[in-house]
């Protein structure tokens, strides 16, 4: 019986140690969320199709003389405004592939493919 | 009435298509009267901007005709410092003569229309000039370029024009 339950107490321990290792390494290899950037310049999103993943922000640099926006086509998920010089920002929140553009200049246009973040 | 406004409007539309007279294949035009062609251009266009801005009470027609007039005035600045550091004078010359009297007269037509008549004319004329623009880059002003920095200025401009055209197209749909 004594036998018995020290086994069981070193069962469980080792029972917590590997559960505790095996979260430590979900902790370790969860990627954080990054920023990724994209480049305005010359009338075109200089990434035609980026690839980032949900929690990940996306920041658009407009370096060209004349305001942008940055909208998604179907779902209005996104619709950044960029004025000449500025930055502006927008949180990927749902998986999926997405056509944005430029509002105000339609031929202006590019694909962001989220995909879903690592467990 | 409404016969008489759609007329007018075809008219105007008709009068913007006219092309711009054409360079002969062995007369291609010089970096100094491209320079000025392509500023005409913006010049003209923002003119036209700002003819609807007084005009307009259509928040999606002003909203494109402010774009129009602060998207070409930015362009022509920098097409103004490119020259400025080429050193090239820019020079009138037929093309640009054409399209500033070609434009005067749209503008002096527009100035007789009101309301939705007026912002139907000014949004198609916006698409059929673009167009024109766009067409003149394409055949005629980005080919001839001699310079590398003039060259790449035109591109984008083309790109910038053809963006409005389809802009200009979208606020048409709406505007009927």
């Amino acid at each position: 019986m004594g036998l018995l339950h020290v086994s069981r107490i070193s069962l469980v321990a080792s029972a917590c140690v590997c559960a505790c290792a095996i979260a430590m390494l979900g902790t370790a290899s969860a990627v954080p969320p990054r920023t990724i950037s994209i480049t305005i310049n010359a009338m075109s999103f200089a990434s035609p199709e980026r690839a980032v993943k949900v929690g990940d922000t996306v920041e658009w640099l407009n370096k060209d003389v004349v305001a942008h926006t940055a909208t998604e086509k179907d779902a209005g998920l996104w619709d950044v405004t960029l004025a000449p010089g500025e930055t502006r920002k927008a949180v990927m929140k749902r998986a999926g592939r997405f056509d944005y553009y430029c509002r105000l200049h339609p031929n202006m246009k590019a694909t962001l493919v989220v995909e879903r973040a690592a467990k | 009435m409404s016969i008489r406004i759609n007329t007018i409007a075809t008219t105007l539309t008709l009068l913007t298509l006219t092309a711009m007279p054409a360079f002969a294949q062995d007369n291609k035009p010089t970096d100094a009267q491209i320079a000025h062609i392509a500023y005409t251009a913006g010049v003209l266009d923002v003119e036209a901007g700002k003819q609807a801005l007084s005009l307009s009470k259509n928040a999606q027609v002003r909203a494109f005709a402010e774009q129009m007039v602060k998207d070409h005035t930015a362009v022509n600045e920098q097409a103004l410092a490119l020259v400025k550091k080429l050193k090239v004078t820019p020079e009138d010359n037929a093309t640009s003569k054409s399209l500033k009297s070609q434009a005067d007269a749209k503008r002096a037509a527009l100035a007789k229309l009101s309301g939705a008549a007026f912002d139907k004319a000014y949004i198609e004329n916006e698409i059929a000039y673009h167009g024109t623009v766009n067409s003149a880059l394409q055949t005629t002003l980005i080919p001839s370029a001699a310079n590398g920095e003039l060259k790449t200025l035109l591109q984008t401009g083309l790109k910038l024009f053809q963006g409005h055209q389809q802009h200009a197209e979208t606020v048409a749909a709406k505007v009927k």
